[in-house]
């Protein structure tokens, strides 16, 4: 599932992207018409919006990766994540905005994994963009039904003994995952084991990337 | 999130609830697929401004926010992939209700 789209590759492997010459829908009206009101009104200016645009598109799950390599290795500041991640975030100085945060552990006996079911709720200010696939219909519908599937379909299969917390964001609160950390890193970095967290296992639909020996 | 003490917090971790089973229109957060189940408090998170009145600029109340957490067994019946899975969701308290106010399971 996560990669479902094969179909109009052109030959440089890039895909098409169909030209947006349709009629603008009534909500891209709408946000038009109110952007150009604000800005009009000296409510903000186009550079402020831009300025926005530009924080959000600079945001990466780095953020998150070195929250959790952190996590691995300062217990107290685990227990202060796990406690209120929002606090713990901004006293590691990151700028999450007035995010409310969980952090959830994924241990031995749990793993966690987290979906949006009603609209495409993500942890913008800690991972950045959403993948596309994270607010897909099929993702949304399917991982609270199906999670085993559809980790299965990310290369995660995990033993049917193993329960799975299923998080769904249907509110305030935003989530991300703490991986386990992986075997044979008992010596790297903090910056080296960051390094190993990929966005995927901070949604909990992949698990930290095992060191190069 | 600091203290959770400014709404009535009638359910303690661990209480049994059910997700009241209405089906109103407009902006709502509880989700169909739990409506009517039963699950257990995880979490009293904090009071939050009702969204089903923030959506429409209406003064809105603050609830309880609560995390609750279901059984796939439980949500999916013979659905599930395995029963003893969980899930857990956002449910504000004016979704809630004790498992022993007025319904056998």
């Amino acid at each position: 599932m996560p990669h479902d789209h094969h179909d109009h590759v052109s030959p440089s492997s890039h895909p098409y992207r169909a030209d947006d010459d349709t009629p603008l829908s009534y909500w891209q009206t709408m946000e038009i018409a109110v952007r150009e009101l604000l800005v009009e009104k000296d409510i903000t200016t186009a550079e402020e919006i831009n300025t926005q645009i530009d924080a959000m598109d600079a945001r990466s799950p780095a953020i998150g990766a070195a929250l959790v390599a952190r996590a691995w290795c300062d217990p107290e500041f685990k227990t202060h994540l796990l406690a209120d991640a929002s606090a713990a975030s901004r006293e590691m100085g990151f700028d999450i905005g007035p995010m409310h945060l969980i952090a959830l552990e994924n241990t031995a006996d749990t793993h966690n994994i987290v979906v949006c079911t009603l609209c495409s709720c993500y942890p913008r200010n800690l991972l950045g963009l959403p993948p596309d696939w994270y607010k897909s219909r099929a993702y949304r519908s399917r991982t609270v039904k199906e999670p085993r599937k559809v980790l299965s379909e990310f290369g995660v299969n995990l033993p049917n003994n193993m329960p799975i917390r299923v998080h769904d964001s249907t509110a305030d609160m935003r989530y991300f995952v703490i991986p386990m950390r992986p075997e044979g890193t008992e010596d790297l970095s903090q910056d080296a084991l960051a390094a190993l967290v990929t966005r995927d296992s901070m949604i909990g639909t992949g698990i930290a990337t095992a060191p190069t020996a | 999130m600091g203290t959770p003490a400014l709404v009535n917090d009638p359910f303690a971790v661990g209480t049994s609830v059910r997700i009241r089973p209405l089906m109103p229109p407009g902006h709502v957060r509880a989700p169909t697929y739990l409506r009517g189940k039963t699950g257990t408090i995880e979490r009293a998170i904090a009071p939050f401004k009702n969204p089903e009145q923030l959506a429409y600029g209406l003064p809105a109340k603050e609830h309880m926010l609560y995390r609750v957490r279901f059984r796939a067994g439980d949500v999916w019946d013979k659905d599930a992939e395995n029963p003893d899975d969980m899930i857990e969701a956002e449910i504000y308290a004016h979704w809630i209700e004790k498992m022993d106010q007025s319904h056998a399971a």
